[in-house]
This record gives C-alpha cells, structure tokens and sequence, in this order.
C-alpha cells in the first residue's frame, strides 16, 4: 500500500524549547521542524520565541533572525528573498508556500514550519529534490527545433507569445507537486503538477517543432494520468499559476490527436 | 544500494504509450450514466408495488431492455474504470497489484453478463 503513516523513525517528537527574549511582549511563537542526519534521532519541533520589534514582516525574515540570534544550527534554503528563485518553499501553517513572500501577520497563532510534505529530509527544512528535478530533465525543457536557425531570433507572433503566460513565471518551487496527493503516492512514476506545468510551456510554444515526440513521452498511465484533478497545485502556488489546467490542456492534446 | 542515475531512475521503463483512451473512457461513461441513472431511478421508482409479471412486461419493452442493458454495460465498465485507478494508485506491489486489477476486470466482466443474461433471458421471453 501507499505509505499512510510515517515510519517509525520519522515519528515527529517534541523539542527543544528556546528562551524567550527579555524585556518585550511583542513576541511570536514558531514551532519548526528540526531533523539532522548526524544525529540518530528522531524528528522534532524546536519552539522558538522571536521579537517581533526587531524583525521584518515575513517568516523567512524570522528564520533569518532565528538563524543569526537564537540557533544558528537551523538550516532552510534561501536566496533572493522576492519571490522568484523558489528555494524557500516550505510548509507553512500547514499550507506549501515561500518562506519569503508569506507575512507572519498572516498566520494566526503559533507559526508552525515544516519542510514540503512528502520528501526525503536532507536537513531541517531542505528537502532532497534530486528526483524532482531529475523529472523536470526528463521532459527536455528547452526549446527543440530541426528547422534550420534563422539569422536572428525566431519569430513568435504576439497571439502566440500570450500563450506562455501563466506558464514562464514558473519557479519551481515544487509547492505545487509536494502538495499533491497523487505525487506523494506514486512520485517514482507521475511527474507531478510543476513537471507537467513546465512540460505543458514547451507543448504551448509555438516555435518548438517536437510537440508529438513531448506527447509521447507523457502518454502513460502515471506520468500524466495519475492526475485526478484534485487542484491542490492551484490552490497552493504562490504564484497564482494553475498547474491543473496545464495539465488538463495537454490531455486535450492527447485527445485531440486521437479523435 | 541502488546506484542509478536520478535521471535514469526518473525515465524508468519509458512512457507505456497508452492512458488516453482509459481516461476518455472514463468521461464518456461517466457522461452517459447521468441521464441513464436519472431514467434508471425514475423506473424503479414507478415499478414500486408491480408484482413479478408487472417486472417482466416492464422489462419486455424494447426501449426498457435495450435501455436496461446500456445501462448495465456503462456502469460496470465505469465502474471497473475507476477500481482500476484506485489500484493503480495505492497497491505498491506489483504481484499484488496485477492479480487485483484482473479480478476487478473479470468480477466486472462476470457480473455484467449475468445481469445481461437476465434482461435478455426475460426479453424474449425465456424466464
Ligand atoms: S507551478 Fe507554482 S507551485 Fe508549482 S513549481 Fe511552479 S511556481 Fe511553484
Ligand atoms: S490537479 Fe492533478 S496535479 Fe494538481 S493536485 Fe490534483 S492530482 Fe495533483
Ligand atoms: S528566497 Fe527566493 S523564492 Fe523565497
């Protein structure tokens, strides 16, 4: 069967309460999930109380000030801190989403934190996304073309450049496919919302010539079809795209080229 | 200890070539047992309190029967459709899995030709 509890050795323990910062009432309370491979320990939830007077309004600018005042062991991927890199996805208040661009205003209560669901831990909040951009490799995501290369650029008509919005602003932020229920089951086969999202951008493109050998490649029970259209992907994304449309325009295409 | 490539681990045996016809199948069946159900309802309801040769003209109506067995043909199809889904996504183990999907098939295929049988058997007038 499809993994419905967690291994025994990734059963969630309670942990480490931090100390509280003195002299202020304006604090949050965040509960973070803690796990180290160089400990032979369980996972845990670290609770730490911040001041609210000294830190910017997102949850990564909390991780930061966690990271640099309280406990500089705890380890989370960042980078350009807007929105557009997609390293700081994590869990948060039980929702995938960017650290960066979510406000602890937001939340109500304690903040919990923990890493996308359903991934192999490396540290803390960084999850292993070998597999997931291994899959995204898989679908040759760039542009395949045997027409002979004009001198400049190749044309693309206004109409036809509209069709990649909603796709290009993908980050990959694999939000999307950690928060899908059929890719926590069959993850080895289906490819997921965001793979399939950024394969649809190459189908959707009018200057790629290899539309039928992209749809051969995801004609399959699991790489696409294990899609029931359960929307979580569009409903999670932070960045407002609809990953399950994507997907229900390339069965389309499926179809289309069948009937 | 498994030392395969991600990507070679992510291409695995290939794309099976196949899926779009099992999930048109899906919509089209779903598609027509709508009205076929809203009729099916809709008769049993009206033969509420008809004794058995009431059933049995009731069925020897052409309309009914040619009806009945439509709706008989799309709901086991459908229904083996969707088993079908809900193995392939929960059952991890090969074996396991391959022995469930042909019993749904066969159990489908089993209970669908005997409620066949019965409307045909009462149509022409053999029960
Ligand atoms: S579709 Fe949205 S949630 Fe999914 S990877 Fe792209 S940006 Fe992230
Ligand atoms: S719509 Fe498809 S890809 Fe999106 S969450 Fe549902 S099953 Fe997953
Ligand atoms: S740090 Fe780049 S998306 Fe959050």
């Amino acid at each position: 069967m499809a993994d419905f509890v967690l291994p025994r050795n990734s059963k969630v323990k309670s942990g480490k309460v931090w100390p509280k910062p003195e002299d202020t009432s304006n604090t949050r309370t965040f509960k973070v999930y803690r796990w180290s491979p160089d400990e032979n320990e369980n996972p845990s939830i670290d609770t730490y109380t911040v001041d609210m007077n000294s830190c910017g309004p997102m949850v990564l600018d909390a991780l930061i000030k966690i990271k640099n005042e309280i406990d500089p062991t705890l380890t989370f991927r960042r980078s350009c801190r807007e929105g557009v890199c997609g390293s700081c996805a994590m869990n948060i208040d039980g929702c995938n989403t960017l650290a960066c661009t979510s406000f602890n205003s937001e939340v109500k209560g304690d903040i919990k934190i923990y890493p996308l669901p359903h991934q192999e831990v490396v540290k803390d909040l960084v999850p292993d996304m070998t597999h997931f951009f291994a899959q995204y490799r898989e679908v040759e995501p760039w542009l395949k073309a045997d027409s002979q290369p004009p001198e400049r650029e190749r044309l693309q008509s206004i109409e036809d450049r509209e069709k990649l919005d909603g796709l290009y602003e993908c980050i990959l932020c694999a939000c999307c496919s950690t928060s899908c229920p059929s890719y926590w089951w069959n993850a080895d086969r289906y490819l997921g919302p965001a793979v399939l999202l950024q394969a649809y951008r190459w189908l959707a493109d009018s200057r790629d010539e290899a539309t039928g050998d992209r749809l051969d490649k995801l004609e399959d029970p699991f790489r696409l079809y294990r899609c029931h259209t359960i929307m979580n992907c569009t409903k999670t994304c932070p960045k407002s795209l609809n990953p399950a449309k994507a997907i229900a325009e390339i069965k389309k295409m499926m179809l289309e080229r069948q009937i | 200890m498994n030392l395969q490539s991600p990507l070679g681990k992510a291409r695995g045996l290939g794309a099976a070539k196949s899926g779009t016809n099992h999930w048109w199948m899906q919509r089209l069946t779903a598609i027509g047992l709508i009205p076929l159900s809203i009729w099916f309802i809709i008769e049993i309801l009206l033969a509420v309190g008809n004794d058995y040769n009431g059933a049995k003209e009731f069925i020897r109506n052409p309309f009914t029967a040619i009806f009945l067995i439509l709706f008989i043909v799309l709901t086991f199809h459908h229904a083996q459709l969707g088993l079908q889904v809900v193995v392939e996504d929960y059952v991890k183990r090969k074996p396991f899995e391959i022995g469930l999907l042909i019993l749904i098939k066969g159990a489908a295929i089993l209970l669908s030709l005997t409620a066949l049988f019965a409307v045909l058997s009462i149509a022409f007038g053999g029960a």
